[in-house]
Order: structure tokens, then sequence, then C-alpha cells
């Protein structure tokens, strides 16, 4: 009996810990892979977002939870037609990816978010904020590609927003291009951690480069 | 049979426990559905978000005690213990909404708040730039807006029937003497500062907070800049002169310095633009300031700004007494002004604000009779000649301190109080054609305990409650100042305020010393606004009622000068003002509309009863309009002002009645000027340029229109001399500089 019990025991305790991680994992999956249908319908963003937020905070210490709740925040900004609702949403991502920061510091991604937060804040007005915001977006990428050279996102990230930058500004694909076209090489070699790292965006690049042919 | 147990008891060990469902319907406090809430298990992954009909649903496979969480951002997060077992929950959930400074009302009447943080912003710093009549300077780009006077003969802003005494600058808390250059007559003068030295300005025409005082009409509150965004160098280069600065950023950006000098030199400036005036000293100044900023531990900044400026100017007019005379006013100015004030959050919800200023101010005024050679004359008979040979020296010291303190309590509401003394010594001599010499001294010590709540009875309903205590020495007495106002917010975001105030003013310096005691002057402001903001347009109607009493009536004193002599003077102002902006209709292009309407009456200084005064008129408008044509990278900005004509008077004394009479009166031609400016940005957009141009070219005036202000009279009232601009069209050319200094690599270097 005895040894049924130890046997118990360890079977259970062993299936208990890989259940966890295996849930962690399962779920993190689960809604990673959602948020690539999301665009169809921007509401379901903010439900990614909370169900990121929940594994984020049961868990405590993944910082690739909070990375993505703050990751459907800020893509939900990009969608919201009331600009004037956008401070609040960019700042709940802010509030939820210097919580990564704080579990991962100096991780390249973690600034590229940063980044992309900054970008939702200036969309609210443009002309406006320029002078602030343009320059937070800049040294955050300069960051991240300090942080990890080999990181594809902050290429595209600036590529990006040259390319949508009017050629007068020094924009336009010209400008935009060999930045996208490295960010490509990089995708062509970049491989993530793990199946829940971040590894998004090269189809997009992919379709920037496109656009400019 | 045990190893069956065994199985048994691992079987249902690993067996997943029954699940509970949980759902639900969440709503706002008046029972609108919310959608986009999270609902979560705490601690668990289990929870959903509800749909736009605010329905959640979903199933647990917890057990037992565990809290239900709903939030939203904008809203009271909810929590609930709840008990999983087998049965279904159904929980419907009402989220009470945060007052957030976003959503709620704003506490608006009578104030043009400008900042780019702000969601009212009416005008910032590139706005100010950018309107062409404003010619770069503060007070006057705030012209095309409601409420003001479009007066050119003096500086200054007249606002609702007020003179421009009656408006008081503020900058970073602390009143500004001698904003303005120093008062030449005929010609209003520039202020002082910057544009770009400021954040944000509140423009309050009225109905203004109880942390001011001293100004019947109207304050303007600078707040002047926190830390730069990066370190810059700067150049400039124009018809008026040259400047240059630097600001630089500490590496941890908690810190930063700045100077700047500029020469202003309008010898090239009035080629150009011939001018009505015979100068015999071309307009010389030489600025320079300093400033550093350091951001304290706990969030807060300490800010120091010093200024100091020294300038010279002479010009010669036609005496208006006589056919070949002239008279020569020359004017030599030097002054200093230093601020250093501290705001911090003391933990708790406490903010603090504390500054003290110190600045001086000396002016030498000489006045010559001189003949056809430009050789003094002093001619006794008759007399009046020689009292045009005169010197005027002023000496001026002025010493402030405060301290406000504000507490923040649950949501929005706010309570503020504190103090502030101020110290005034300003010595006048004031010398005769023969030599005598009539020195005054005017010396004042004014303290005031002002206190100040901002009640927010929902996001909809808020009320501004407060009081002011004033003491000058001067004056000798107590007054007492309550302040109200109340804003309602509609469901469609436009919003409504009243507000009430009492405001108290001293009499100003230049109708001291005065011959009696004096009481202060004191006006009412009612004030009605609706007003409809959105992040691209702003519409508002603003209506006021203004009583004046206990205003400073005049009489001449032994130097011959006029002097205050008593309360007996009072008057009213009434009228409705509208402002339009827009800059969403047509692409690229920013505009705004401003109008006026002022029906205002008075009887003070040396007027013989209530008459409209000189610096009123009856209506006023402004259009302002900006494009910016993006492929030129060029900006192009137009700004027409009118006001209809403005009465004037030659009041005299009349030694019979032994009293001021009218002579003579009439009504100037109405205002009309247009302006324009171009912009032309070359580096615009460019990665990281060395340097960033703007090219400015700006021409006041365009169309050559004629513009009276006023009519000077000879001293038998025989003839009267039309008041106006000192040229027709001032052309303005210049180019500004500045140098990014790109840190962006050390900083991260540094932080790695």
């Amino acid at each position: 009996m005895k040894k049924c019990m130890l046997f118990l025991a360890v079977v259970l305790i062993t299936a208990g810990a890989s259940a966890q991680s295996d849930k962690y994992m399962a779920a993190m999956k689960n809604n990673i892979a959602a948020i690539d249908t999301s665009f169809k319908n921007p509401a379901s963003l903010l439900t990614l977002a909370n169900n990121f937020e929940r594994i984020a905070t049961a868990e405590k210490n993944q910082w690739l939870a909070y990375y993505y709740a703050a990751l459907c925040h800020v893509n939900y900004t990009y969608t919201m037609q009331d600009k004037s609702k956008i401070d609040a949403v960019a700042d709940k991502a802010t509030a939820l990816i210097d919580k990564a920061d704080s579990l991962q510091p100096n991780n390249s991604e973690i600034s590229c978010m940063k980044s992309m937060i900054a970008s939702s804040h200036m969309m609210v007005n443009p002309m406006q904020r320029y002078m602030e915001y343009g320059q937070e977006i800049s040294s955050y990428l300069d960051a991240a590609m300090q942080q990890d050279p080999s990181n594809p996102r902050p290429e595209y990230l600036r590529g990006q927003g040259l390319k949508y930058t009017p050629e007068q500004f020094g924009g336009g694909c010209a400008t935009a291009k060999p930045v996208l076209q490295s960010s490509l090489d990089k995708y062509n070699k970049f491989k993530p951690v793990s199946d829940i790292h971040p590894n998004w965006g090269k189809q997009r690049v992919e379709m920037l480069l496109a656009d400019c042919k | 049979m045990k190893k069956l147990i065994c199985l048994a008891a691992l079987f249902i060990g690993l067996k997943a426990n029954a699940q509970t469902k949980i759902s639900g319907r969440i709503a706002d406090v008046k029972g609108k559905p919310l959608g986009g809430v999270s609902v979560a298990l705490k601690n668990t992954y289990d929870g959903s978000t509800t749909d736009s009909l605010g329905n959640y649903s979903f199933t647990s496979t917890e057990t037992g005690k565990k809290v239900l969480e709903a939030t939203l951002v904008g809203f009271r997060s909810f929590e609930q213990e709840i008990t999983l077992g087998s049965a279904s929950l159904h929980i419907n959930i009402s989220l009470k909404e945060l007052v957030t400074e976003l959503k709620a009302v704003v506490i608006s009447a009578g104030a043009f708040v400008a900042s780019d943080k702000n969601k009212g912003a009416v005008l910032n710093a590139i706005d100010i730039v950018t309107t062409p009549s404003a010619n770069g300077d503060v007070t006057s780009a705030f012209k095309t807006l409601p409420g003001t006077q479009q007066v050119g003969e003096s500086e200054g802003l007249f606002v609702r029937g007020g003179s421009a005494t009656e408006s008081k600058i503020y900058m970073d808390g602390n009143l500004v003497n001698n904003f303005f250059y120093s008062s030449t007559p005929g010609i209003a003068t520039r202020g002082r500062f910057n544009p770009f030295l400021f954040r944000g300005t509140i423009f309050s025409s009225g109905g203004y907070s109880a942390l001011y005082g001293q100004a019947l009409s109207s304050v303007l509150v600078l707040e002047s800049k926190d830390l730069p965004d990066r370190t810059e160098a700067d150049l400039g280069i124009s018809v008026v002169g040259i400047g240059g600065g630097i600001q630089k950023l500490a590496k941890d950006k908690k810190s930063s310095w700045g100077v700047s000098y500029n020469y202003t030199n309008l010898l090239l400036g009035f080629a150009i633009n011939k001018q009505k005036q015979d100068f015999f000293q071309i307009p010389v100044y030489h600025q320079g300031d300093a400033n550093f900023r350091i951001k304290t531990k706990s969030g807060g900044m300490i800010k120091y700004y010093g200024y100091i400026s020294g300038n010279k100017t002479g010009f010669r007019n036609p005496d208006i007494d006589s056919a070949s005379l002239k008279d020569a006013f020359s004017i030599e100015n030097l002054n200093t002004y230093q601020n250093i004030n501290w705001k911090d959050n003391l933990g708790n919800g406490w903010r603090i604000y504390a500054g003290i200023s110190y600045s001086t101010n000396k002016d030498d005024i000489v006045n010559e009779l001189q003949d056809a050679a430009n050789q003094k004359q002093v001619i006794t008979t008759p007399v009046f000649y020689a009292f045009k040979n005169f010197k005027v020296n002023n000496r001026a010291q002025y010493a402030q301190a405060r301290v406000v303190a504000e507490k923040k309590l649950n949501g929005l509401n706010v309570i503020r109080f504190g103090s502030d003394y101020f110290y005034s010594n300003e010595k006048s001599t004031y010398t005769l054609y023969d030599g005598t010499e009539f020195p005054g001294t005017v010396k004042d010590n004014l303290v005031s305990v002002f206190a100040e709540s901002d009640i927010y009875i929902t996001n909809s309903l808020a009320a501004k409650l407060g009081g002011r205590l004033e003491h000058s020495e001067l004056i000798s007495k107590w007054n007492v100042a309550p302040r109200v106002s109340l804003a309602y917010k509609f469901p469609d975001n436009s919003q409504a305020s009243v507000a009430y105030g009492l405001f108290y003013q001293n009499p100003d310096r230049r109708i001291l010393p005065a011959t009696a005691n004096l009481d202060y002057s004191r006006a009412a402001h009612y004030i009605l606004q609706y007003q409809k903001l959105t992040s691209q347009r702003t519409f508002r109607v603003e209506a006021f009622y203004k009583k004046y009493s206990d205003l400073y009536k005049t009489s001449v004193n032994i130097a011959g000068r006029e002097s205050a002599a008593s309360n007996n003077g009072f008057g009213d102002a009434k009228g409705v003002e509208l402002f339009w902006r827009d800059k969403k209709t047509f692409k690229n292009v920013d505009y705004w509309i401003s109008y006026s309407y002022l029906d205002t009456k008075r009887d003070f200084l040396n007027y013989p009863y209530a008459i409209t005064p000189s610096f009123a008129a009856n209506h006023t408008a402004a259009l302002v309009i900006k494009k910016f044509v993006l492929p030129w990278k060029t900006g192009f900005n137009l700004s027409y002002n009118f006001a209809t004509g403005r009465p004037y008077y030659r009041i005299a004394y009349d030694n019979a009645q032994t009293k001021y009479v009218i002579t003579d009166a009439g009504k100037t031609i109405n205002y009309n000027s247009m302006s324009f400016s171009v912009n032309y940005l070359p580096n615009l957009g460019k990665t990281n340029p060395k340097v960033f141009a703007v090219w400015v070219l700006g021409i006041n005036n365009v169309l050559g229109q004629n513009q009276v202000f006023n009519y000077n009279y000879s001293n038998d009232g025989s003839r009267k001399v039309p008041v106006t601009p000192p040229s027709k069209r001032f052309i303005f050319i210049g180019c500004f500089l500045s140098f990014g200094i790109d840190r962006t690599q050390d900083a991260i270097n540094n932080n790695l």
C-alpha cells in the first residue's frame, strides 16, 4: 500500500505539474493562433487580450502572457475608429508591457511593443504629437535592434512606418524597401525560442515588399 | 485487490472535476450593456469577455471558493467571492464609471485652455508663431480669440471692456510685471518672452480661478516647459536681428539647462518698412536668458528661468501744436526677471507648487521739444510748450513668493489652498523743463490667501468653489473675493457652464501716488457658456455681464500729472462671443473664426461721466486660416482682423466749470487688417537631419488698409491728428535653424 501511495503521489504530482505547463502551453498556443484571424473581427482582440491577461495573472511570472495581452490591445488601437479613446487602451497596454519588462528586462520584443504603443498614442493627433512620440517610437526601435540584432521585427516596424510616411517627409517605398528587405532576410533566418515566443510579421513584410515592387 | 484500489484511486485522481457554468450580463449603473468587459476567476485561466450586449458565459473546472472579477478600462473593477460546485451560476454585474480627466466635464467658463496635453487645446506655441497677425508675439495671438480688442496704439490685452492694466500675466504661478517692453507713445510694444518657452497657456477672459487676483478683467496664465525632448541648438536670422541658444538635456534625461541670446536691431527692418516716425535711435535690444530644470525623485520638477534685457529707442514726431517743431521721445530700459519654482508629489495625493520670483525694471525717458534742426527748445509762453520737455526715471523692484498645496480626494475631486506675498517698490522721478524734480515712491506689501475646490458630483456635473482674501498695505484693508463656477456635460459631450466671481485690483502705478485714501476697485463677472469640443473641432458661445464699481477717478496733481483721487468711478460691460475652430472639414486646413459683441460704458480716470471708453469697439471679429501643403513642405497662413470704429474724445479741464468736459468726440473708421505668412520647412521628414530649417516670410496688413486707432488733440483742441500704425505694412523675412543633437544611442548604451 505504501508503494501504491508513493506511486500515486508521484504520478499525481508529475501529472499535475506537466498538466500545469501543458495547460499553459496549450492555452497560449490556442490564443496565439486566434490572433491571426482576429483582424476579421477587431472586437475579438479584446477577448484575446483578456484571455492572455488571465493567463498572465494566474501564472504571475510568464512575461509572454503579458506581452501578448499588450500586443492584442495595441492591435486593437490600430482598428479603433474613435481616436479620442485610443489613449486609454494604449495606457492599458503600457501597464501590461511594464509587467513583462519587469519579468524580462532588456528584451528586444518588449522594446518593439513599447514602440508600437508610442505609435498608438501618436495616431490620436499626429500633427501635435509627432515631436514627442516620433522620438519615442524611434528610440525604442533603436533599443530593440541593439538588444537583439537578429530580431526582424524592429526593422519591420521601422520599414512599415517609413512606407506610410509621405515621400516629402522622407518616407515612401524608396526608403522603406531596404529596411523591409533586411527585415525579411532576418525573418528567413529567424528561429523562435519556442512555439509560443513571438513569431509574427513575416507575411506582412512580404506584403509590404510586394506593394513596393 | 490493493492494486485495483490503487488504480481506481489514480483514475479518480486524474479524472477532471465537474464543470461549472458561469454566465450573466454586465451593464453600467444606468443599465446600458457593456461590451469588452474582462470577466475572470481570479488566479485561474478561466473567464470570458462580454459581447456587445454585455453577456458573458464560461465554464470552469475549479471548485470551492473563488473570486469573480470584472474589469473594463474606464470603470471601477468589480470583485465577488463565489462558490463553485456543480450548479450553474448566473451573476449580473453593474460597473461604476471612474471619474477620469478624459471623460469628465471641464470647468471652463471664461477660460481658453491651450496645451498639447489638454483636450481643450485652443492655441499652442506653434499656433502662436503661425498666426500671421501675431508676429510671434504671445499676447497678439490671443487677439484672434473672442473677448479681446484690436488695440494697436498700445500694448496689452483689452478684454471685455477692460483696460490693458486690468489684464495680468502669470508665469508658473508668479505674476510677471513688465511683461511687455516699456511703453512708447503711439506704438504698441511686444511681449518680452518667446512663445516656445511655454508648454501651455490658459487665457481667461473672465470668471477666473481664486488662485489669481489683482486683475479686474482677465488673466493669461503661462506654464513653462518641463524637460526638452532632446538636446538642441538653434539659430535665427531675420530682418530684425539675430539670436541663438542651446538646450542641453542630461544623458539620464532627468535634468536640462539652456541659455539663449538675442540681438534685435531694427535698422534693416526699418529700411524695408518705412516708418512714419523719424527714428534718431533705431530700436536696439539685447536679451539673454538662462534656465535649468531638474526632475525630482518623486516625479516633481524644479525649474529656474532668468532673463535680462536692455534696449533703447528714440524717435521724433511732428509737434501737434506748431507747424515746425518736433516732439522727440527716447527711452532706455533695463529689465531683469528671475523665477524659480518647484512642484512635487508629497505622496498620499498631496502635491505642492512653490515659487519665488524677483524682478527689476529701470526706465529712463527723455522727451524734448525740438526745432527743425533737432535742437532742444524751451518755450515758456505759452507755458504748455515748456512742459513738453521732461524726464521720467523709473526704478522698480518686485519680489514674490507663493505656495499652493493640492490634495487629490477620491475621483477627480481636488482641494487647493495657498498663499502668496508680493512686494513692490516703484520709484519714479519726474523732472520738469526747469529741473524741478517730483520724486515719488510707491511701495506695497500685498498678502493673499486663497482656497479652491473642484467637486465632481458625477462625471457630468462639476463645481469649482473658491475664495481669495487679499490685504494690500497701500489700501490697508482686506478684500474678500468669492469665485464660483459650475459645469454640466450633456450626453453628446457638449457642455454648459456658469461662472460668477468678484475681482479686486489696486490702482495702476501710473496714477500713483494718490492724493487721497483709496479703496480697491472692483468688478463682478457673470458668465454663461456653451461649448462643444472634439479633437478636431471647437465650438463655443459665451455671454457675459460685468459690473464695475469703485473704479479710480483722477485729478491733476501739483506736477501737472493725473493721479488717483477717489473711488467714485463705475461702469459695466455686457456682450456675446462666438468661437469656432475646425481642423477637419478641409484637408490640411486649420481655421478659426471669432466674433465678439461688446456693449460697455464706464466713468473712470478723467472721464466727465460714463462713456464708452476709447479702447472698446462694439463688434470685433477675426479669421485665421492655415494650410499646409505637404508636397511643397510649405505652410500658408492668413489672418483677417476686423473691428468697428472705436470712439475717441477730447477730454479737457474746464476752469470755468471746475470740472472735466468733453469738447469733441467722434468715432474712428472701421479697423481692417489682413496679414499673411509663409513657412517653408525644407528639411521636413528627412531621417535624422542635422539641421532643421524654417524659413518665414510674413506681411502685416498686406492690402495696406488705412487704420486709425485714435486721435490726438492739440492743446487748444483746434487740431486733431489720427494715431496710425508706424508703417503701412510690415514685411518680415527670417530663417530659423535648429540643430538636433541626437543622443538616442548614448542613452541606450548608458541604460544597458
